[in-house]
């Protein structure tokens, strides 16, 4: 909204300061100028507001200029417009408002023998051209430069009819089943029986408070205008509105709250427009009002307030004597409440009544807001309250730093990726299918439901990089998944994580190798290793079960299992998704379902003896059958329980020409060490007898 | 190591001495200097302090033997400078390792860049979530989360933001499908702000309430450079007897001093939220040009950072439905809100907010 300061300055002629200190004094008392502009010497400023929703009393010249008398503490003049002597009407213009819940006050005024054509400046002051040329705005004809220039300068919304069009009278009304409007944009609108219409006798002639209607407009032919300035509910309005998809001057203001009583001031600016032109005015102003409505706007009850209220809410103040009585009386009045005090046990309290412009105003704490934004929020004190509680963390927090704490030291950045994913996507990755939750409006269709899995968006932000040839990735996400219905949504803390490129990832000595399946299980063994659980195991399903989830590649892919739930899967991308997503590199992903890892408890760090005693490394060259996986020869080795051997893994697995088609060779690496003394060798040769038993019986051969 | 043979001595005056003792340290410390690998030390210990064969024993048998009586003791004393001379001389070849000639051999191009692997980042919204919520975790303030799927009460209606009123026009909602035919308390939807989870904490706790709620919101909004339709925002609520206006400035005036520097001042505007009054915006001098004006603060010298107030009664009424403690004559409290996006923005010199959900890693690479 554009406001000119020369226009303000004819309604404050006193106005003490230059438009830039006007600026800053509005603003922080919010009545925010977002933008100052020289319009050249004699024209002072184009300020561009931005007043917030709840102040549409402002969002006009007169309402700035009232702030501004308040900060200043100037008298404003109230805004009145005389009109020439009215001839005598044969009788009063029909005016019957049928929705009274709707409808609070309809005012009508006829002109007869108006000449419809340029604005001409029609008083001293105030001139529509000069305003106009200054704002931009384009004249277009008095009739409509009239009612233009009432919205600018007072903010309330009025409407010119060709009197000849109307046939009776006026009735404010719903609209009837099958009523048809061809509105001022030129749509033919079918109306609704909620819509609220400005009618004749015989059909609607406009959308009330939205819209005017194509048949009833002012043309250059009109010879006769009936002037409407009306108050519409706020509630009405807004429906008719947004049925017809429609946002309007008039219907923001009537959403927001008019005036009850600006409407007979709008009319005489309108009328008194046109009236330069020529013409005449003929009887009295018809005003016809809902009591109902007026004692809800115009006639409000009294509100009390309490000098000790202001204070408990808004504390202390930088300057010593605080927010006084006489603070809240001058700045209320300045506002336009009345105040009748009523003095009870010494603390100064008030009754206040209320402005009709101000219809956000209603409660005692309103009016201590308004103490407070004039007094300048500035004024306030900083002071800190005191506090004698404790401090509580999420109970999760801990086992979430731990999680994220070791995805970072494996290398992984952090992501943060789209809540939303395609059904397509969410019906390849939910953990459970059936169980994705739509959205009613979403953004697009590849942002149709609410993810169920971290995996797409994983998946999608791997692909971004490889396609922007950033080849090594290592990402993690740490979010929330979504199931159930559209009745009921469960939200569960998921960790989503996926690699590709090489390793090292830049090096160059070393030659890199792919990252793969194994390197990323070692992540996953990681994060696995920050809590306590007593059994962890792989396990994959061959293809044709269909229980490994079809975003996988069937063989190059695990389940995770702790304590013998299932907290989550990775591995190779499918290698027709990843075709999918024109990648062509391998892509290794995966997702933990954290709401099943934060049941177990983090493992707490304890330290154990470290044996003084020579270690003693025994290694052993076997030959597998292809069937035979290390899972088997680890659970031998487990089961043999001796206490002296430490350790055991696989240094190396290989295959080796020599050997049969179905075999691979492996070197199981041992360590042998005892806490209290040096191992004997009689001791070490009776170890590895059973060794090379134990893998014996699970299907390794020594190789000779 | 050729070295020459001992010659015989003719001359004991002590001049003769000086000469043929000086020769064979000179050759001595010669070869010394040549010692490259552990063998060589070795051959030159025997060459030179062989029990037989070594050149010290040749001259003891040779010169001494054939030295005058008088001429002797001259003669030794030289021999045994000589012999410590070359000990030291073994000592330091046997100390010294490997030659520089050798390890020269081993030299790298120490230039070449080092060989790097991956450290992982903290995204930049966790880092600046985190660093806001320990502010205000050292003011007191408890962690609270709520769902990002909420209801339309605790997003809108427990907020003060009555059915079909404007300001939900502000706000512009992404919905969950199928919620029709709910009642309007019941619809789902994704929350636009972190606010709702005040109501959720008041709801299980009585006062004093001291909360800060980190979390994800989403609007229905086109995205552009600083627009997004998923962001974060950190929401802090302060709920007990006797808490002001005041000790809202107080409270943020200090959040933001710990947050961007002791410099840095504030000052509140009035705003609009519905479910605080008064409301404000607060701004923080620029932290860019110290509140001169620049280009980053469109020379104002101010930017605007967050929005707060004091909780609306309406939203105690709600609250003291369930926790009756919550007594707008009784009690006051203060709430807070800011977008988190932004503050990462300011922070880290982020020109486009949608680089935030992109993933790229040379994006993400720059906050390790």
């Amino acid at each position: 909204m554009k406001i000119l300061t020369k226009w303000l300055r004819a309604y404050l002629p006193g106005l003490p300061v230059e438009d830039t200190q006007l600026a800053e004094d509005l603003t922080l008392r919010g009545i925010a100028v977002e933008g100052i502009y020289d319009l050249g010497a004699g024209n002072g400023s184009l300020f561009e507001m931005d007043i917030t929703t709840n102040r549409v009393d402002a969002m006009n010249h007169y309402g700035v200029a009232r702030e501004a008398a308040a900060i200043y503490g100037l008298p404003l003049p109230a805004l009145e417009f005389a009109l020439p002597g009215a001839e005598a009407a044969g009788k009063p213009f029909s005016v019957k408002i049928e929705a009274e819940d709707a409808c609070g006050r309809f005012t009508a005024r006829v002109l007869r023998h108006v000449t419809i054509g340029d604005s001409r400046d029609w008083f001293a002051g105030a001139e529509v051209a000069t305003y106009f040329g200054l704002l931009e705005q384009k004249l277009i004809s008095n009739a409509v430069d009239a009612t233009n220039f009432a919205w600018l300068a007072m903010g309330h919304p009025t409407h010119a009819f060709d009197l000849d069009k109307i046939e009776g009278g006026i009735v404010v009304r719903r609209a009837r089943k099958g009523e048809t409007l061809k509105t001022l944009d030129g749509l033919q609108r079918v109306l609704d029986p909620e819509d609220l219409v400005v009618a004749d006798h015989v059909k609607p002639l406009a959308l009330a408070g939205v819209m005017g209607g194509w048949d009833s407009m002012i043309t250059p032919e009109t010879r006769n205008v009936l002037v409407e300035a009306a108050w519409f509910d706020q509630m009405a309005v807004r429906r008719t509105a947004r049925r017809h998809g429609l946002h309007t001057d008039a219907s923001h203001r009537f959403e927001r709250g008019a005036d009850f009583n600006a409407a007979p001031v709008a009319s005489a600016l309108v009328c008194s427009i046109l009236l330069a032109n020529g013409g005449s005015v003929e009887g009295e102003l018809v005003d016809v009002r809902v009591p109902a409505i007026e004692a809800r706007t115009a006639q409000r009850a009294p509100v009390s307030l309490a000098l000790s209220e202001v204070q408990r809410i808004l504390g202390t103040t930088v300057a010593a004597e605080g927010i006084t009585a006489t603070t809240v009386e001058n700045v209320l009045t300045a506002l336009g409440c009345g105040l009748a005090s009523k003095t009870e046990s010494g603390s100064a309290s008030w009754q206040v009544s209320l402005p009709s412009w101000r219809l956000d105003v209603e409660r005692e704490i309103d009016l201590i807001e308004e103490v407070a934004r004039v007094y300048g929020y500035n004024g306030f004190a900083n002071t800190l309250p005191s506090f004698g509680g404790g401090v509580r963390a999420l109970p999760w927090a801990e086992a979430e730093a731990a999680v994220r704490r070791t995805l970072l030291a494996a290398g992984f950045h952090e992501a943060i990726g789209s809540t939303f994913c395609s059904a397509a996507e969410a019906t390849l990755t939910a953990p459970q299918p059936g169980l994705v939750v739509p959205l009613g409006n979403p953004l697009s269709e590849e942002a149709g439901v609410l993810r169920p899995s971290l995996v797409p968006g994983m998946l999608t932000m791997i692909a971004g990089n490889l396609n922007r040839d950033v080849s090594d990735v290592r990402l993690f996400e740490v979010g929330t998944v979504f199931s159930g219905s559209t009745e009921k949504v469960e939200e569960r803390p998921a960790l989503g994580f996926g690699a590709a490129g090489s390793l090292p990832e830049q090096s160059a000595l070393h030659a890199g190798r792919a990252i793969d399946f194994h390197d990323v299980k070692g992540v996953v063994e990681q994060v696995l290793a920050r809590f306590q659980m007593r059994t962890v195991y792989f396990d994959g399903f061959p293809g044709e079960t269909g229980l490994m989830p079809a975003w996988l590649h069937p063989y190059r892919a695990a389940r995770i299992v702790a304590d013998g739930i299932t907290v989550g899967w990775f591995g190779q991308l499918h290698p027709s998704e990843a075709a999918a997503r024109k990648v062509k590199e391998p892509v290794i992903a995966g997702e933990i379902y954290l709401d099943r890892l934060y049941m177990l408890p983090l493992r707490k760090p304890a330290a154990r003896e470290i044996s003084r005693f020579q270690p003693v490394r025994r290694d052993f060259s076997l030959v597998l059958e292809q069937s035979v996986a290390w899972e088997s020869l680890d659970a031998a080795l487990a089961g043999l329980q001796i206490p002296e051997l430490v350790e055991w893994r696989v240094r190396e697995v290989f295959r080796d020409a020599r050997l049969g088609e179905r075999e691979y060779s492996l070197l199981l690496g041992t360590t042998f060490q005892a806490p209290d003394r040096t191992l004997r060798e009689e001791e070490l040769q009776g170890f590895q007898a059973r060794v090379v038993e134990a893998v014996g019986k699970a299907g390794a051969r020594l190789r000779s | 190591m050729s070295t020459e043979a001992i010659p015989n001595l003719t001359a004991f005056d002590e001049a003769a001495l000086d000469q043929a003792f000086a020769a064979l340290e000179q050759q001595a410390r010669a070869a010394a200097a040549a010692l490259d690998t552990p063998e060589a030390v070795e051959a030159y210990r025997l060459q030179w302090l062989g029990r037989k064969q070594g050149r010290l024993n040749e001259v003891s048998s040779r010169w001494l033997k054939a030295a005058p009586a008088e001429a002797k003791k001259a003669l030794g004393q030289r021999f045994n400078a000589l012999k410590a001379v070359v000990e030291s001389l073994l000592d330091a070849a046997l100390g010294a390792g490997p030659s520089d000639a050798a390890l020269a051999a081993e030299a790298l191009d120490i230039t070449l860049p080092g060989t790097r692997r991956l450290t992982g980042a903290e995204h930049p919204i966790t880092r600046t979530l985190n660093e806001i919520v320990s502010v205000f975790a050292a003011l007191g303030y408890s962690v609270g989360v709520g769902p990002e799927v909420e209801t339309d009460f605790y997003n809108f209606e427990g907020m003060n933001f009555p059915p079909g009123h404007p300001a939900r026009d502000t706000q512009d909602t992404l919905v969950v499908a199928g919620q029709e035919r709910r009642a309007q308390r019941d619809r789902l939807l994704l929350r636009t702000h972190t606010s709702p989870v005040q109501m959720r904490t008041m709801e299980l706790q009585p006062p004093p309430v001291r909360i800060v709620i980190p979390g994800k919101v989403h609007r229905n909004d086109a995205a552009d450079a600083t627009h997004s339709p998923i962001f974060h925002q950190v929401e802090g609520l302060c709920v007990d007897t006797n808490i002001t206006f005041s000790d809202l400035k107080g409270t943020l005036d200090h959040a933001m001093k710990a947050l961007f520097g002791s410099s840095v001042k504030t000052r509140f505007f009035p705003s609009f939220f519905p479910f605080t009054e008064p409301s404000a915006d607060v701004q923080i001098s620029c932290i860019f040009c110290g509140g001169k004006g620049c280009r980053k603060c469109k020379q104002s010298g101010w930017i605007e950072l967050l929005g707060c107030g004091m909780v609306d009664p309406a939203v105690f009424a709600f609250a003291g439905e369930k926790q009756p403690a919550y007594d707008p004559k009784k009690i006051s409290g203060f709430a807070f809100g800011m977008g988190v996006e932004r503050i990462a923005m300011m922070k880290y010199g982020v020109s486009e907010i949608g680089q935030f959900y992109a993933g790229d890693m040379r994006f993400l690479g720059q906050f390790v």
